[in-house]
């Protein structure tokens, strides 16, 4: 066996006696285990008969988190259907985009959440979006922006903490006050740290140099514009410049009088130690590690972040505690190792939803080195494949699911067509939505069986119009003559039809079946005799035996419907249609008599014969009139 | 400017009705219901756009309906209407051995009618306990949906593509009338009647195909529509502006209907966001007199303009339900969303 990365986490099953052993097996989404009979150790005891439902994913059936699944998928099929012939340079503002679709709808979801009760699933979710694409995709001409922007993002409570404090009556004296102004610096938002700072040098007329100097140190600070005129180094010569003349500041001691201008300038310097005093406004080490690089090395290319980050990272983190799974998946982020990334989200997360995304939206932007997987083609539609079928164990969310399967272009429908006809069908609705499903996709072998399935459940109430209209979607021949049978079953017990709303309008769906025809056509003989219409019923009579439309059984009923026409006064049927009739009746008769008489039924032989004699009788009579008429000449 | 926004809920809209204002108070429709299904636990929902214009409110969250109240519901909610009414019958829709789902209800105050996919009609009253009048086995299929013709005539549709009138006063097994469009037996899911000409009906099938039938004349439809391309879910006139018709369908997509006769403009002047439709006739338009002859019956489609546009901003999941009320749309789809229309152009 293959070496594990982490070792398994232990579940136990509270329900389940502690010394049975215990069965179970592998669904789409969870385990269920069941206690089998074998003991270790002991007497025997009676059997248990419950079986335990073992899920991993709680996520999928939370009312929040459904949302973004929802709003998710939305974003999903939109990136499938970017333009293929668009060259790659005008996709990428799509992807740009298509990620901070994403990622608002995380936020949306986020601020939800914390509402409610944190979910760390999010959190990493959201940071991971936020970090993304801006080196994956845009390059990394401008990474401390991005870095920048993420952070701003990551940290919101900033700003209402600042709403706080201007809202106050004296926003210079509350007590946040120098948090907000230091957390605006330590995410390089100096000009709303500026603005703050405007207020407190009101308070103060007696120091108003000191703010002064100060205003113009954080006015001057320079950041990179990117695709501006300004070549790298020149940037790096004004910097080192302004940097210098900081520290001058310091050494000089212009800000000794106030603790809280030093702190801003020590920070502003990039005095590391200074900076850790801050754990509790920076609260996470990447926030650390960004303000470090904003005030140490703003010209930091993606190559060497990593490092960087490492260094941050022990340098922030108590050395007694463990690292987190976030810490490591970022860690990887920065090394902009992908796979790392996706393999530590998926071993930290219990759910699919994130690395799948990702992975597709990587995929996309051909950043992917896919290799072959022995299992789901490769990386992305593997990942994918499992998300859509944990969806699909969702009562309500498979759905969704079915667009991410047709998107995987090597198993997806595979997946598909085993996954939809376990759907449970509780309604005709249901049932219809899910053939919509398979007919568009064309796998008719579902189509069949799911309106087998239904087809069946109504027979068994009785209901066979339903029936019949579920074969006619199928076109299904074989289920079309069961209910046909059913139908000439019910005629024959009660005399007449039922349903005749349906037989009468079947219209081009009696040619489905054979015995459907014969049952719309045995129904309009029935009506041509309503109406009087005798010649026409005789002839339609005679050619469903003749035409072997009628099955042999029924052919009985069918002749003893022709006895009151023979009997007519009348002659309706001709001499060769007489012929033809006692033709059938020998048929029907040397059959009956070839098949062994039923000893315990002697009354039914004793009626089938009184009614084949009484036919004989019928037929011989009419023959002899039809004869004299037809040879009579009419004068 | 669009005016349609969308709030996702965390449930699959089967229906969504507006609760009816009073004509006399001009106001605008305000709450509207919600039934869901495919969960484990289905909930009919009460909504507010809250349409108060002195609460002020950012613009992010203007008009996004706000859950009033709440109740659970056994089972999928496939039918609202609004009546005040305080009454539960259980079982009212059974198979021998099962119960079966009631697929729609309809109500002329005090009265409700009832069908199911047991083929039963029930007719119940708002303040009596039992069952007023049942018609066992009206329908050897399931009944899609049922709408009153006139307040003692109901009409249904079926899954064998029939129409079905009766008369309930009649108190008789049979229909008073039976329409059907001849050829394929296509399923009909929904049925809606003219609001004025009581004679003019819409019913959508599962082939996605609009019929406008006449009840006076003939047992074919007047003129059929091929409206979209998957099962039409409902259709629905405008309640007070009938030359305008809405249809939503399980390919996602919600069309708004309109009709007017004798325009002078030549169509390709007209309008900017067409969809070209096929209207065939099933037959020719009656001859004789035509004074008062409403504009879906017209046969000739160059006479009539006949226009169609998509009301929903990208292709969504099935959606399932609408209603119009004034000005307002809502709708609700599988994709577990919602979306209000403030401004239709009607």
């Amino acid at each position: 066996m293959e070496e594990v990365d982490v070792e398994p986490v232990i579940t136990n099953i509270p329900a389940a006696s502690h010394d049975k052993h215990l069965g179970f097996a592998w669904g789409p989404g969870d385990i269920l285990v069941y206690e089998t009979l074998y003991k270790a150790s002991g007497s025997k005891r009676s059997p248990c008969t419950f079986i335990h439902e073992v899920r991993k994913d709680e996520d999928i059936y939370s009312p929040i988190l459904r949302k973004l699944f929802n709003e998710s998928h939305h974003i999903f099929v939109g990136l499938q259907t970017i333009g293929e012939d668009l060259p790659s340079k005008s996709k990428k503002p799509q992807f740009v985009s298509v990620s901070k679709n994403y990622r608002s709808v995380i936020r949306a979801c986020m601020e939800e959440l914390q509402q409610v009760a944190g979910e760390i699933f999010f959190k990493y979710s959201s940071d991971i979006f936020s970090c993304e694409f801006s080196w994956f995709i845009q390059g990394a001409g401008s990474l401390l922006l991005h870095l920048l922007d993420w952070i701003r993002l990551h940290r919101a409570d900033v700003d209402e903490k600042a709403r706080d404090v201007l809202q106050s009556e004296s926003p210079a004296e509350h007590c946040d006050y120098w948090d907000v102004v230091v957390s605006y610096v330590l995410q390089g938002r100096l000009e709303e740290a500026r603005q703050m700072l405007v207020k407190q040098a009101m308070l103060h007329p007696a120091s108003r140099n000191m703010y002064k100097l100060m205003d113009s140190l954080l006015s001057k600070m320079p950041f990179y514009k990117p695709g501006g005129t300004q070549p790298l180094a020149e940037f790096d010569v004004k910097w080192r410049h302004w940097h210098d003349e900081v520290d001058r500041c310091l050494q000089d001691g212009s800000f000794a009088s106030n603790q809280h201008l030093e702190l801003i300038c020590k920070i502003l310097v990039g005095d590391e130690d200074t900076l850790l005093t801050q754990k509790e406004l920076l609260s996470t080490w990447y926030h650390f590690l960004v303000t470090r690089l904003l005030f140490c090395h703003p010209t930091v290319k993606a190559t060497e972040l990593h490092f960087y980050a490492q260094s941050c990272l022990t340098m922030f983190l108590d050395p007694r505690s463990t690292p987190e799974p976030l810490d490591s998946i970022l860690l990887a982020a920065f090394e902009i190792d992908i796979h790392q990334v996706i393999k530590d989200c998926s071993i930290a997360l219990n759910n699919w939803w994130f690395v799948a995304h990702i992975t597709d939206l990587l995929d996309h932007c051909k950043l992917l080195k896919s290799h072959n997987l022995h299992f789901g083609s490769n990386l992305r539609e593997f990942l994918l494949l499992e998300y859509a079928s944990g969806l699909f164990t969702h009562h309500s969310l498979w759905q969704l699911a079915v667009d991410y399967f047709d998107h995987c272009s090597e198993f997806g429908r595979v997946y598909l067509e085993l996954l939809i006809e376990r759907v449970p069908l509780d309604t005709e609705r249901k049932a219809l939505k899910v053939l919509r499903i398979c007919e568009q996709r064309q796998m008719s072998e579902q189509v069949r069986s799911i309106c087998k399935i239904m087809a069946m459940r109504t027979l068994r109430n009785n209901r066979l119009g339903s029936a019949l209209s579920w074969s006619i979607r199928a076109k299904d021949a074989a289920l079309a003559t069961l209910i046909s049978e059913r139908f000439l079953q019910d005629y024959c017990e009660r005399g007449t039809f039922s349903d005749l709303d349906l037989i009468d309008n079947l219209g081009s769906a009696m040619l489905l079946s054979d015995r459907l025809t014969f049952l719309g056509k045995y129904r309009e003989f029935h009506k041509l005799y309503g109406e009087k219409r005798f010649r026409e019923a005789a002839t339609l009579l005679l050619s469903l035996m003749t035409a072997k439309i009628a099955p042999r059984s029924f052919w009985m009923t069918l002749l003893t419907d022709a006895l009151p026409l023979l009997e007519q006064k009348e002659v309706i049927f001709t001499a060769n249609q007489t012929y033809e009739l006692m033709y059938c009746l020998e048929e029907l008769t040397s059959s009956l008599n070839t098949t062994a008489p039923s000893k315990d039924k002697p009354m039914q032989d004793e009626v089938e014969k009184t009614k084949v004699e009484l036919l004989r009788l019928a037929m011989a009579r009419n023959l002899a009139i039809a004869i004299v008429k037809e040879g009579t000449v009419e004068t | 400017m669009e005016s349609i926004n969308a709030k996702y809920v965390s449930q699959k809209i089967s229906k969504t009705r507006w609760k009816p204002v009073s004509h006399s108070t001009l106001q605008q429709p305000e709450i509207f219901a919600t039934g869901s299904w495919d969960n484990e636990e289905n909930k009919i929902s009460l909504w507010s756009i809250g349409n108060h214009e002195n609460v002020a409110m950012d613009d992010g969250n203007e008009g996004d309906p706000q859950v009033l109240c709440e109740h659970k519901h056994d089972g999928d909610v496939l039918d609202l209407q609004t009546l005040s009414v305080s009454q539960h019958w259980a079982r009212a829709h059974r198979y021998p051995c099962d119960s079966a789902p009631c697929t729609s209800v309809v109500c002329s105050s005090p009265e409700i009618v009832t069908v199911g996919e047991d083929g039963r009609i029930v007719v119940f009253r708002a303040d009596h306990e039992g069952v007023v009048q049942t018609i066992e086995n009206a329908d050897s299929s399931t009944i899609h949906a049922v709408t009153y013709l006139r307040t003692t005539e109901i009409l249904t549709v079926n899954s064998i593509g029939q129409l079905k009138m009766w008369d309930l006063r009649q108190h008789s097994k049979s229909p008073s009338q039976i329409f059907s469009l001849s050829g394929d037996r296509v399923p009909l899911h929904c049925v809606d009647r003219h609001p004025n000409q009581q004679h003019i009906v819409a019913t959508g099938g599962q082939d996605g195909m609009l019929c406008v039938w006449d009840v006076r004349q003939g047992n074919s439809p007047f003129s059929l529509m091929e409206a979209h391309s998957a099962e039409m879910w409902e259709v629905h006139f405008h309640p007070t502006n009938p030359d305008h018709m809405f249809t939503c369908s399980e390919d996602g997509s919600l069309l708004h209907w309109e009709t007017s006769s004798q325009s002078d403009l030549p169509s390709f002047l007209q309008g900017n966001r067409n969809n070209s439709m096929i209207s065939r006739s099933a037959m020719p338009s009656a001859g004789g007199n035509q004074s008062i002859i409403s504009a879906w019956l017209s046969g000739d489609s160059s006479k009539s303009r006949l226009e169609t546009t998509h009301m929903l901003p990208s292709q969504t999941l099935s959606v399932n339900s609408l209603d119009v009320l004034g000005h307002y749309l809502v709708c609700g789809t599988d994709g577990e969303a919602i979306f209000v229309h403030r401004q239709i152009p009607v």
